[in-house]
């Protein structure tokens, strides 16, 4: 064994050697927290686009099972999910876009990436705001 | 060719590394992504449109020709995004031999969850 801490090969280190930062102590910046949000946004969809076939699977098979999962999309959970889902989807979707920008190698300064970042953040909660807005305007507002 | 590299003419017009695939996953990715904008945008604006609305205007919206097709698109895009989107997942977080079973039963469930939905949408659209 030498000294300082090297070794052989098959006793640990005296010294641990250093990890690179990861998740646990790294601070949260907008970028790593919507590159995050998009990958856990799309298994949120993932599981909507599940709804989404019963949905239509209970309009298929009559007025009777749709009535049932139009209840518990009504009901108080399942209108928490689907606003879940909606603000989710527009995440994804704005997020989505953003990634394609990229593709084509454009907007990669530092500075372009937090517009982006903004823009994505800002435009998703305003897209849900409006979607809900305008639905519950055209449903009538629950009494 | 560059005297200094070592990849064959041959690697060099496949364009595909060490990781032999990979490409065509990208590629298939960004295309449902882009095919998946205007549809679900679509979806989202014929949702909010029938807020409210009891069955019999649900099924009569779903009977048109222009609904019908969006929904059968709709679905395959979706679903065809959803199994490539998981399987990077899985490829990330999962190390052990359940990888294999895990993206094949995510393909699996995609495709049939697909089937379902495009025979249910078929059956409002013209069935009895």
């Amino acid at each position: 064994m030498i000294k300082n801490g090297t070794t052989d090969g098959n006793s640990t280190p005296a010294r641990p050697r250093p990890l690179s930062p990861n998740i646990q102590i790294y601070r949260p910046q907008l970028t790593s927290v919507l590159s995050i949000a998009n990958r856990i946004t799309g298994l949120i969809l993932s599981l909507g686009a599940v709804g989404l076939v019963i949905w239509l699977g209970a309009a298929a098979a009559g007025p009777q099972a749709y009535g049932v999962v139009q209840s518990l999309i009504g009901s108080w959970a399942g209108q928490v999910a689907l606003f879940g889902c909606t603000f989710a989807f527009f995440l994804h979707l704005c997020g989505g876009i953003r990634h394609l920008v990229w593709d084509t190698v454009h907007g990669f300064e530092l500075r372009s990436i937090y517009i982006s970042g903004w823009t994505v953040v800002v435009c998703s909660v305003a897209l849900t705001v409006t979607a809900w807005v305008i639905s519950l305007f055209i449903a009538g507002w629950p009494q | 060719m560059n005297r200094r590299s070592f990849r064959s003419p041959l690697a060099r017009a496949l364009g595909l590394g060490s990781a032999k695939s990979g490409a065509q996953h990208w590629w298939a990715q960004r295309v449902s992504a882009i095919a998946l904008v205007p549809l679900c945008l679509w979806f989202v604006v014929s949702i909010v449109a029938h807020a409210g609305s009891d069955y019999a205007v649900f099924v009569a919206w779903i009977r048109t020709p222009l609904a019908t097709s969006c929904m059968v698109l709709l679905l395959i895009a979706l679903f065809h995004h959803s199994a490539l989107g998981l399987q990077v997942v899985i490829e990330d977080y999962v190390h052990s031999d359940v990888r294999f079973a895990a993206i094949v039963a995510i393909r699996l469930g995609c495709y049939g969850l697909a089937v379902i939905g495009i025979i249910a949408t078929l059956h409002i659209a013209f069935g009895g």
